[in-house]
């Protein structure tokens, strides 16, 4: 294998050392080298970059040091990098090809427009011998910005298989076990997880978090390091039981670990994450909650049909049509004015209760809370919209606690 | 500082440094239209003693209750760094995540300032100097959010290309220009920290065994509010941190206020599964409120009390609108100023000591102020005619009798409080709870009048009654120990009392052993039955075994039950009778309920309504005062604009509007209608008035346009 990466400019031991780093990627390895030969390079990570003055001035700092990157003026546009990069360019040529990586390339499609084609053609901007690689995970045909741009090389990096992934995975093994032991390990593990995770992380992680229960049946004695059989049997359920909770992160790693270790019936006690939807509010917001419900799941015409104690006649083919019955729950909340909420609100109440300012503040904490959603622009001063952001579930939990019977006063659910 | 903009929006006019006017002392503040200036300087200390006492009270009382949350947080920081250091197989695995707590902390987001503000000192003081919080308001990009962490982590200006922030221009030396906000600076500034750090840096003072076993303490960021973040914000910020996790010893704490499944809806698996989350559930905020109230309400050595109507406001005020204790501590406040500033009597509502001392110094206005009081005159009333006459007339048998009056205030309150409890833990367990399951509920029930009137207190000993032996005694045994704490001679009396009865019960354990049943002794009438009998005889027969049932001797344990419930009964009837009996009461009770309300649950709209419609209200100037309603023609545009306004039916005709605007206020710059320039004036004055008021009137349009959105 290691007779694909062979290039004069590297010594032998350096790529093998890569090489062991790089398990399954041979192939790729190969070809870049044979592509790019010796590397000076500035890895840039794209996340981190939060302004492009970042961005530029890692660039220069990995290829001229510190000095080129404070010539950049403060807030520097893109020419004003090109015009440093040529300067310094200039004073010290480049020898070999100079390599920009960018990690998470997919974030500059979030920044300026111009960026991105900029960099792919970076090469005839600044006249140097320098290329730019972009690593994304998001396939080439999302970046294209509408303007068109200079079509990069792409190289595709598959997805590992399985036996790739047996195979790097089995590389970390624990110290006190042999490597056998710990590649059965692994493949009964890719077993149960293969079909809903491929993620290396992922399954490293995973494969940490439930070693020592595999191990458990050894330690005590009662199965030999060879007995496959008997350690899937013990290991299987404990691994189906992981994948619905820490794999999805209800419980986290070290939740996970001390489960591990309490009985079976105690271990119940320990709740995910979602399993706690319960909110205490103050009486009012809860009413002003349920009313932003209702607003949001009601069309603004029925109303006066909930609300309304003399409401008159109202036809009920006219009230009920049909397309619209059962629909707004699959449709999503919809926005709604100040307005309806309150005249919703002060219906609801039982209380006579006066339009008083921390009344307006509970409406916006709500919105902190994250259980209104504002839809209108903040600047939007004399008749903000909001969402109801909360589900069925928790607004009937809420409605409950104040004996109040949210699903008579649901459209849908009449 | 006019504008002429006729467009909707605030404008904001900043004072001119130079007009800043001296600001007075919190003293001439309090001072100033305060009744009764003489003895304003005395209520002035004795409102800010009671104030500081309240205040270091109320912290000590929250870094009480915050004490388990915020230990179990340190050890989880603590457990983080060291398992970091560790370097067995399990911790290098999970090395990549960073260790994160979510703290749950309720709704309450006033309140939890205080507890991160102690959360993050401990955390300084024990574990790292390198704690820095945060918060969504300052955080609004991914930059501003890493300008902050690192300002609070290195104590240093980092600037941030941002164009709005030309100030810092010139404050910021050319120096800082290479400081970028990046996670690597930072890694490297910790570095450099650590490397030197076993020197210790000076002036933080720490215990060397700390140091020792921190070589490399942890980096704490504090996310004050979870929710209010831009989730986009928070997971590149995590995405971030994470590539240097293997660098930068991490750790996150959020405060989230409503429920962790928020931390599922704001960040994706891919970012989730980068952090390690351990859950901390705080105190809840009605459990607070009731230790607070515990301590500081029903507490006779803080000789400040609320009354009924007044508790129930601030109580309101916590459970219908925002749930913060320190809100409550804030009403408190204000109804602690309030009765200092108003109540020039309340120079008495202090230790015993000095208000005995301070009615010897009463002054005569202040006499007349006590003979006045309805409490007195009550107290007055009930005394004989000779009593009654030295009373009104002789004012240093009025001060003797006023000591008097003080020292069985200070009784009554010092014997209130026990029974009260003593009340609570008999009845909070009851089924249906029917008074009330919170000690605040029962308090408020015996503020308003005399409790054992009340029909739920009638229920609650009925079911009492109904207790069994086990419950009784332990219910009485708390009831011991509730009065073994307070030192009053009555409470030990009743002490004295309470443990014979609980004796007695104790010996029934042994006596009901001995004693034979007495029950074969009873004629059983269901013999009688047996012969045939008539409708008529059934029923008397029946009849005939309710009654016997009933007056059926009571067991021995019956009747020690009803003996102990009497002699609770009695002290219920002789202690908890409501403040307003008590002579001299105005003296300690605040009772302007209005006030706090209006301060604390101010009500916009009826203010901008009494505003337009009666602007002498708050503008308090001679010409706008009318009667009847009417608003005179020199009152502001707006209100005129306001009142013409409401004179018209449902909808208004702009130009009919301006034209009866115009007329107004023409009359009120002395035009008559004699006048021979009456008509032309009209004509001049329209466009000035138009330009001039159209956006008065426009304003006017908008207030009115919400005033009516009902």
């Amino acid at each position: 294998m290691t007779a694909l990466l062979q290039h004069p400019g590297y010594d032998e031991e350096r790529l093998k050392g890569v090489a062991e780093k790089l398990p399954c990627r041979e192939v790729q390895a190969g070809m870049l080298l044979s592509l790019m030969g010796q590397l000076s390079h500035a890895t840039v990570s794209c996340v981190e970059c939060v302004s492009i003055a970042l961005l530029f001035e890692q660039v220069l700092l990995s290829f001229f040091g510190c000095d080129a990157a404070s010539l950049l003026p403060r807030s520097p546009s893109l020419s004003d990098f090109v015009r440093v990069y040529r300067q310094q360019c200039s004073q010290s040529p480049a020898k070999q090809t100079r390599y920009i990586v960018m990690e998470k390339a997919e974030l500059l499609r979030d920044t300026d427009a111009s960026l991105l084609s900029a960099l792919l053609r970076l090469q005839e901007l600044v006249e140097d011998n320098v290329t730019v690689i972009l690593l994304s995970e998001i396939a080439w045909d999302k970046f294209r910005p509408n303007t068109g741009c200079f079509e990069p090389l792409l190289l595709h990096f598959p997805d590992y298989s399985k036996s790739e992934l047996q195979q790097i995975l089995s590389q970390n093994v624990h110290p006190s076990y042999s490597a056998g032991f710990y590649s059965a390990y692994i493949n009964i593990l890719l077993g149960v997880f293969y079909s809903v995770c491929r993620d290396l992380r992922e399954l490293r992680h995973l494969a940490a978090l439930n070693f020592s229960k595999f191990c458990e049946p050894l330690a005590e004695g009662k199965v030999k390091e060879t007995d496959t059989h008997k350690l899937w049997k013990h290991i299987e359920p404990h691994l189906k039981k992981a994948m619905q909770t820490v794999y999805l992160r209800e419980v986290s790693s070290l939740q996970w670990e001390q489960m591990q270790q309490m009985e079976e019936e105690e271990a119940g006690a320990l709740r995910g994450l979602s399993a706690h939807t319960h909110v205490e509010l103050p009486y009012y917001s809860k009413f002003l909650l349920i009313a932003a419900y209702l607003a949001s799941y009601n069309p603004a015409r029925t109303d006066k049909r909930f609300f309304l104690k003399h409401h008159g006649k109202i036809r009920k083919t006219n009230f009920l049509k049909k397309n619209e019955k059962t629909s707004n729950h699959l449709l999503g909340p919809k926005p709604f004015p100040l307005d309806r909420l309150l005249a919703i609100f002060y219906s609801v109440v039982d209380s006579r209760v006066a339009p008083t300012a921390s009344i307006f503040s509970q409406i916006s904490s709500l919105v902190t809370l994250q259980l209104l959603a504002q839809v209108s622009h903040d600047d939007q001063l004399d008749a903000p919209k909001y969402k109801c952001a909360v589900s069925l579930d928790f607004i009937c939990a809420i409605a409950r606690t104040v004996n109040f019977d949210i699903v008579k006063y649901l459209y849908d659910f009449l | 500082m006019a504008t002429s903009s006729v467009s909707k929006g605030c404008f904001v006019f900043k004072p001119s440094a130079k007009k800043k006017k001296k600001t007075l002392s919190l003293e001439s503040y309090f001072v100033q239209g305060c009744e009764d200036a003489e003895s304003s300087e005395i209520r002035f200390r004795l409102c800010q003693e009671l104030w500081d006492e309240i205040k270091t009270d109320t912290e000590v009382l929250q870094d009480e209750l915050n004490r388990t949350i915020l230990d179990s947080l340190l050890d989880f920081t603590r457990k983080c760094s060291s398992t970091r250091q560790n370097s067995d197989w399990t911790s290098q695995m999970r090395a990549s995540e960073i260790p994160t707590a979510a703290l749950m902390l309720g709704v309450n987001v006033p309140d939890h300032d205080m507890t991160f503000q102690s959360l993050s000192d401990m955390l300084k003081q024990s574990v790292s100097p390198h704690v820095a919080s945060v918060q969504a308001k300052e955080c609004g990009a991914l930059k501003h959010l890493m300008k902050k962490v690192l300002e609070r982590l290195m104590d240093t200006v980092v600037v941030v290309d941002d164009e709005d922030e030309e100030e810092n221009v010139e404050t910021s030396p050319r120096v800082h220009r290479s400081m970028h906000c990046s996670l690597g600076i930072l890694c490297d500034w910790y570095t450099a920290r650590t490397k030197k750090s076993p020197t210790g840096t000076p002036g933080k003072k720490r215990s060397s065994q700390v140091r020792d076993e921190q070589q490399q303490p942890p980096v704490v960021i504090i996310f004050k509010d979870l929710e209010a973040f831009n989730p986009r914000v928070l997971q590149d910020f995590i995405l971030i941190c994470s590539q240097y996790i293997d660098r930068l010893p991490l750790t996150f704490i959020f405060g989230i206020a409503t429920s962790p499944s928020t931390i599922q809806h704001m960040l994706p698996h891919s970012v989730s599964s980068l952090l390690c989350i351990e859950l901390f559930q705080s105190l809840s905020c009605t459990q607070h409120l009731a230790t607070v109230i515990d301590k500081l309400i029903l507490a006779s050595r803080i000789h400040f009390k609320l009354n009924g109507k007044v508790m129930q406001v601030l109580i309101g005020v916590f459970l219908y609108h925002d749930f913060s204790v320190r809100n409550f501590i804030k009403g408190l406040q204000l109804a602690l100023l309030e009765h200092f500033h108003s109540q020039p009597l309340s120079v008495l509502c202090c230790k015993k000591k000095q208000a005995l001392f301070n009615v010897t110094q009463l002054s005569k206005p202040n006499l007349d102020r006590i003979r006045q009081l309805p409490s007195f005159k009550r107290y007055v009333e009930k005394q004989e005619a000779q009593e009654q006459v030295n009373l009104m007339t002789d004012d240093s048998h009025l001060k003797e009798v006023c000591q008097q009056l003080i020292k069985d205030l200070h009784k009554y309150h010092k014997n209130y409080y026990p029974i009260l409890r003593c009340l609570h833990t008999l009845t909070s367990s009851l089924p249906r709870y029917p008074l009330g399951k919170q000690i605040r509920e029962l308090y408020l029930i015996c503020l308003a009048k005399n409790v054992w009137e009340n029909e739920d207190y009638q229920s609650a000993m009925k079911l009492v009654k109904m207790l069994a032996k086990g419950e009784m005694v332990s219910l009485l045994q708390k009831c011991v120990e509730i009065l073994q704490l307070s030192k009053s001679k009555k409470m030990k009396n009743a002490l004295v009392q309470l443990e014979e009865l609980l004796a007695k019960f104790k010996q029934l354990d042994t006596a009901t052993e001995m004693t034979p049943t007495v029950e074969a002794s009873i004629p059983s009438p269901i013999k009688n039955l047996q012969k045939k009998t008539d409708l008529f005889q059934l029923q008397k027969t029946l009849l005939e075994m309710n009654e016997s049932r009933r007056a059926k001797r009571l067991s021995p344990f019956e009747n020690l039950r009803n003996e102990a419930l009497e002699f609770i009964d009695n002290l219920v009837k002789s202690h908890l009778s409501p403040p307003e009996s008590q002579p001299l009461y105005e003296v300690c009770y605040y009772s302007s309920s209005a006030t706090v309300r209006r301060h604390l649950n101010a009500t916009p709209r009826t203010s901008i309504q009494a505003a337009l419609s009666n602007p002498y209200y708050y503008l308090q100037n001679d010409s706008l005062k009318s009667e009847d309603g009417t608003v005179s023609n020199t009152a502001p545009d707006i209100c005129i604009a306001y009142k013409l306004h409401l004179e018209c039916g449902r909808l208004i005709n702009l130009y009919d509007w301006l034209e009866a605007y115009s007329t107004v206020v023409s009359a009120a710059e002395g035009n008559d209608q004699d006048s021979e320039n009456f008509g032309k004036v009209d004509e001049v004055k329209q466009y000035p008035f138009r330009k001039k008021y159209f956006s008065q009137i426009i304003l006017c349009c908008c207030c009115l346009s919400v005033l009516l959105s009902e």
